[in-house]
């Protein structure tokens, strides 16, 4: 990829649900190898933002390019890798971490060919990246959060993306684990990675951040320099939790 | 015990489709049980029995006819799952049960006796024709293969749908397929137990197995094997007590699931004993507050 190349462009992008606007006329450009967070108070619209970018909802007016190319006609989804806010309930079947990360060799190898000795390779190196490689071949179900939160981004990072998109990956996950998911992230973006983040806390994240981008009522409040934290929120090791908003999804299977 | 029975060519019939059934109903339940559909099984039974209705009714073959009504129907409700919102629920609830009741008054319609009901209710594997014998093999393996070929892109089709999306994986269809595939194993089945039991083979083996497995391909392995232990062993119990071969399959499920269920907990109460506890370590709490 070189420099300034366009990887994300929303361009008057407007986005409703049921009728009520969420997200009106948002303009917003990421070029390669930056690495932008995309900040707001819950029910801001924040996770909206990106799930139209990834064409999880349809937007109602304006568009969206991926790489230079229009959504709807961008089929090269293996330079893309998205890590989802967290896994869903708990599917009935137990799965290993190793075949969760596995998946996220699909976009690049298609439906019908068989794993061969590259994606086996890959998905080593991505378990390696999040310090899971221990717990290859465990069940899922039996990982704390943040190691399930490692889990998905191993998966995204096996598929070896160009741009990642995460949708709140440290909320309310243990230190360890925000440590080790900032220097998968730092890697990331030394291999010439662009990252579009959603995040409540920067937290160990703010010093790869090199922009951000403020979703305040569905608008954008802030394009810029990463705030600094005001009042309580400046102290050292502060970490709050909020309840979250009802536009956002409660899991992958709350439909 | 009367291994005799099975040199007549009936008895060998019912034995091999059990067979067939037991390993292909497990490898699409799985998929099934994944994605929290476990009785969808039962109501594309449902509307099977409206298709064998009117094939009775018609004079043309109720399998064929079942084939089509249970693909319509399956592909209906993946429509209506697909769209997601709660009046699916309702939606299908009125599926289910106008399947079975047009079923039964097309059945009654034609000249069919209440036994004729009966044998597609709760199946009749001795019944099966040389020329049945072939369509289930030939559906059955297909479905086996499929399953099996397909299990990384199904896996994480059912796993997580818009996580597969963004993939770019051709998400609609392979949820069409799998609704397709449910219609063509629910029919096959219909001949061994029955619409009122097609869902036990292919989630019970599934409960049994993931009670023990780790990883989803070894639940998929486990799950087969107790599919077609539960299709011979209940053929075999069936020939020799003289039960109902359907009813006797499902049974030796069920029964295999209590087994499973009393020795793996037996066996984690044993290793907890042997084992003295480690000192206990600290988990980071996932959430600080301050």
């Amino acid at each position: 990829m070189f420099v300034n190349e366009p990887v994300i462009t929303v361009t008057h992008g407007v986005v409703g649900y049921d009728g009520r606007p969420v997200l009106r006329d948002v303009s917003v450009a990421v070029t390669a190898g930056e690495v932008v967070a995309v900040l707001g108070a819950n029910g801001s619209g924040k996770s909206t933002l990106i799930r139209a970018v990834l064409g999880l909802v349809p937007l109602a007016a304006g568009t969206v390019e991926l790489f230079g190319t229009p959504l709807r006609r961008f089929r090269q989804w293996h330079r893309l890798g998205y890590v989802p806010q967290r896994l869903g309930a708990g599917s009935g079947v137990p799965a290993t971490v190793r075949e969760v990360v596995a998946s996220g060799r699909l976009a690049r190898r298609g439906v019908l060919r068989p794993p061969g000795a590259a994606d086996r390779a890959a998905v080593a190196d991505a378990l390696d990246a999040v310090g899971l490689a221990d717990r290859a071949g465990d069940p899922v179900a039996t990982l704390s959060g943040g190691q399930q939160q490692r889990t998905l981004i191993a998966r995204a990072l096996a598929g070896r993306p160009d741009l990642l998109v995460l949708d709140e990956p440290t909320a309310g996950v243990d230190a360890a684990s925000q440590e080790a998911f900032a220097g998968a992230l730092r890697g990331f973006v030394d291999g010439g990675g662009t990252v579009l983040l959603v995040a409540h806390e920067l937290g160990p994240l703010r010093p790869v951040i090199n922009r951000a981008v403020v979703v305040h009522q569905g608008g954008i409040a802030h394009d810029g320099a990463v705030p600094e934290p005001a009042g309580h929120h400046a102290e050292p090791g502060h970490d709050h939790v909020h309840p979250h908003g009802p536009d956002e999804p409660v899991g992958l299977w709350s439909r | 015990m009367s291994i005799e029975l099975f040199q007549y060519p009936y008895m060998q019939r019912a034995l091999i489709g059990a067979l067939v059934i037991g390993l292909a109903a497990p490898a699409l339940g799985i998929y099934l049980v994944q994605r929290r559909l476990a009785l969808i099984g039962d109501g594309v039974g449902h509307v099977a029995l409206t298709g064998v209705g009117a094939g009775l009714l018609f004079n043309q073959s109720p399998v064929l006819a079942a084939v089509i009504a249970a693909t319509l129907g399956a592909v209906t409700i993946e429509l209506v799952r697909a769209r997601g919102r709660t009046s699916g629920d309702l939606a299908l609830a009125l599926l289910f049960y106008g399947g079975i009741a047009g079923g039964v008054m097309l059945v009654g319609l034609s000249d069919s006796t209440s036994a004729n009901l009966n044998t597609y209710l709760f199946g009749a594997l001795t019944t099966i024709s040389p020329t049945d014998l072939t369509t289930i093999a030939v559906l059955g393996a297909t479905i086996t293969v499929v399953m099996l070929a397909l299990r990384p892109a199904l896996f994480a089709v059912c796993h997580d749908e818009e996580y597969a999306r963004v993939s770019g994986l051709p998400v609609r269809t392979l949820n069409l397929l799998l609704a397709v595939a449910t219609a063509v194993t629910v029919t096959i089945a219909m001949r061994a137990v029955g619409v009122l039991l097609i869902s036990a083979l292919m989630v019970v083996p599934v409960a049994t197995a993931q009670q023990v497995t780790r990883g989803f391909l070894s639940t998929m392995g486990a799950a087969m094997t107790l599919g077609l232990f539960a299709a011979g062993g209940g053929v075999w119990v069936a020939a020799n007590a003289d039960t109902a071969p359907g009813a006797s399959v499902v049974l030796l499920a069920i029964a295999s699931f209590l087994v499973v269920a009393v020795l793996g907990g037996l066996w984690r109460v044993v290793r907890r004993r042997n084992t003295p506890d480690p000192t206990p370590v600290a988990e980071p709490s996932e959430v600080v507050l301050r």
